[in-house]
């Protein structure tokens, strides 16, 4: 037979062509989620997003910095009070009782000797910008961990009931549906409130609640998906060649079938806080004075006739959640763009 | 070449159905009849070709085979041991004599492995060999493939067709296996590159003296590559014969409608040529016909003969096996 390949020199191509160099980093993500993470470094969307959520992480990390705690062994979670008073103060208003040392950065910036309420305080004279600041780390631990736990549920739920299959998918994915015929949070709050007088208010019974009626969209995509990707040749080609069955799931199954379940994850965690700010805005959750958003929103309600004057109650927490949950939703919908396979080869 | 006459795989009666479940009690309402019985034997250096039209049931044929699906009943013995008794370890361990080369070559390679770990994987799941023999085995396979050896650490979708395919071909010889099924290996890509791929696996064949069951509808190819043809219709192989004679002589209405579908490139013999034409479609696999499964669209089928009763598969030459009642 003739030569069935050009082995020979090959220059020319390589100097047109350059050969990539494939970093460990591309080997340890393969090839297609690459290209995704290196398009969302290239996408607006994603930029302004993964700045709003880098500013958030270097907030929620200098907070003690930023917003020192009144005394160095005190709960930092727990806000500071200046009185009992129940009228709110406007911002800018000096602090008089339980005063915290002010922060390095306040005199030089401000030029002022006193430190006051930056951002007013609420009924009760909780500090608004303590609430604001502290906010962060609790946002970004419940988003985080309930984003993380109901990931892990789903995915081990979703990956046995597509590995049996049969009978047994049946019936785990027909609770799957119960489950999701429920409106989430709705039943959520019910669960939340059934638990909080069990365990006492903490950040437990709600983090729970909504964990336990959020894992179901993962426990489904991940299901569809390893039903796909067993079908492919290549699982069967790993077949032949005599690959154990184990072996085949954690090697040629999840990694093919994982990533869309991932970008839904990214996705949710911006839902998961703001699911977790309308619960304390409705009373269920952390006790009062604890350093979450939704709960100095929900001190807003009894003022809400006469915003023009407390309007600050409202608009600092507000943005400091509706940014959040913007750079979440942001990487999110970069992430799909990237996704979407029209967008391949242009980046 | 040349067919020693020492009998490597024996095929007997092998029946692969698909059950149909309908309703909430998934209630087996049926089955999709996918292979029905088919007898073949496999001679030590041959290749049997195995041609028919589209859902026929050759690929099913290859894969169950394999074991890749459990058959439902029948035996298919391999240098003496059946491979449909089976189970887990001794089948893995089986998998190092027997191999597939898979027709997509788009899909058959994981796209997130490398193609050194791809063709490393069977060496190293058996344990045959150290990771540093691993390496020089895949290199040295690359070579076989006319692939250039550094090609290991890239990724399959930096590849085309042809070359994906030699990676699958590597893949496939990695263990030094005796048997190798080619599921339609050259029915997705371009014609240039099935003459390249198809003289690669003569090479190997000549090279190793391994044994090929060639799956097709290319009947040229066919041609080409087997030292023996059967021809599948509807679950049941129909003619078997050596490729001289069926291409010559073929016996059964169903093969000679198809051999008379292949052009002739003389447009004096094409003008003269009869042709078959076979009416209707395929009928369903779920409700195969009674009686002899060509018999709705024969041309030749005679009533109270033909739907009486399953015509026998026997040899009418020595060789040269038919289903047919009428022949």
């Amino acid at each position: 037979m003739t030569e069935t390949t050009p082995t020979g020199d090959n220059s020319l191509l390589e100097a047109t062509f350059a050969t990539r160099k494939i970093g460990w980093f591309e080997k340890f993500v393969g090839p297609e989620n690459f290209r995704i993470l290196v398009g969302l470094l290239k996408t607006p969307a994603s930029i302004i997003g993964l700045s709003l959520i880098l500013t958030y992480v270097v907030i929620g990390i200098l907070a003690p910095v930023i917003a020192p705690p009144v005394k160095p062994n005190a709960d930092p979670y727990s806000i500071p009070r200046d009185g009992f008073s129940s009228d709110p103060k406007p911002m800018g208003s000096e602090w008089k009782r339980n005063k915290p040392p002010e922060p390095f950065w306040y005199k030089p910036l401000t030029g002022n000797d006193k430190w006051v309420h930056l951002f007013g305080t609420s009924e009760g004279q909780y500090d608004i910008f303590y609430y604001v600041i502290w906010g962060v780390r609790t946002a970004f631990f419940t988003g985080l961990l309930v984003t993380f736990a109901t990931l892990v549920i789903g995915v081990i739920y979703g990956s046995i009931s597509a590995y049996y299959g049969g009978m047994v998918d049946n019936i785990m994915m027909r609770l799957v549906d119960v489950l999701m015929i429920l409106p989430s949070l709705l039943a959520a709050l019910i669960l939340a409130a059934v638990l909080t007088p069990r365990i006492g208010k903490s950040l437990i019974p709600v983090m729970t609640a909504l964990i336990a009626f959020g894992w179901m969209g993962y426990a489904r995509i991940i299901r569809g998906d390893i039903l796909s990707v067993k079908e492919r040749d290549y699982v069967l080609a790993a077949r032949v060649v005599g690959v154990k069955d184990s072996r085949i799931l954690f090697r040629h199954i999840i990694p093919n079938a994982i990533f869309p379940t991932l970008v839904l994850a990214s996705l949710a965690i911006g839902d998961v806080v703001l699911a977790f700010a309308a619960l304390s805005f409705l009373g269920i959750g952390t006790e009062v004075g604890y350093a979450d958003w939704g709960q100095v929103l929900s001190f807003a309600r009894n003022w809400i006739t006469a915003l023009d004057q407390y309007w600050y109650i409202v608009v600092w927490p507000g943005l400091a959640l509706v940014f959040f949950v913007m750079g979440w939703n942001l990487l999110g919908d970069a992430l799909r763009d990237v996704l979407d396979p029209r967008m391949r080869g242009r980046s | 070449m040349e067919t020693q006459n020492e009998v490597l795989l024996k095929v007997d009666n092998l029946v692969k159905h698909f059950p149909i479940y309908r309703g909430v009690f998934q209630r087996q309402v049926g089955a999709v009849h996918a292979v029905d019985g088919i007898s073949f034997d496999v001679y030590k250096g041959e290749t049997l070709g195995l041609v028919g039209e589209s859902g026929c049931g050759k690929s099913t044929a290859g894969r169950t085979i394999l074991q890749l699906y459990k058959p439902t009943s029948g035996s298919v013995d391999f240098q003496g041991v059946d491979l449909a008794t089976l189970k887990g370890e001794e089948l893995r361990h089986m998998r190092k004599k027997i191999q597939m080369i898979f027709q997509d070559p788009y899909a058959s390679l994981n796209p997130r492995m490398t193609v050194g770990d791809i063709i490393g994987e069977p060496l190293m799941v058996h344990n045959v060999a150290t990771p540093k023999e691993i390496e020089e085995r895949v290199a040295d396979l690359l070579n076989k493939v006319n692939l250039n050896p550094a090609f290991a650490s890239r990724y399959p979708h930096e590849f085309s067709g042809g070359q994906r395919q030699r990676i699958g071909i590597a893949r496939a010889l990695a263990l030094q296996p005796d048997f190798i099924v080619c599921d339609e290996p050259i029915s997705a890509l371009d014609v240039s590159i099935q003459a390249q791929v198809v003289n690669l696996l003569e090479d190997l064949q000549a090279q190793f003296g391994l044994t090929y069951l060639f799956i097709a509808h290319d009947l040229s190819m066919v041609r080409h590559i087997s030292t023996r043809v059967a021809v599948m219709y509807l679950g049941i192989i129909v003619e078997l014969a050596d490729r001289k004679t069926l291409y010559t002589n073929p016996l059964h209405p169903y093969s000679q409608a198809l051999l008379s579908a292949v052009p002739v490139a003389d447009p004096v013999v094409e003008e003269k040529r009869k042709r078959v034409i076979l009416e209707g479609d395929v009928p369903s696999p779920v409700n195969p016909p009674s009686g002899c499964r060509f018999r709705t669209r024969c041309p030749i089928a005679k009533p109270g003969v033909c739907d009486a009763s399953k015509p026998e598969f026997r040899e009418v030459d020595p060789g040269h096996f038919v289903a047919c009642h009428l022949v």
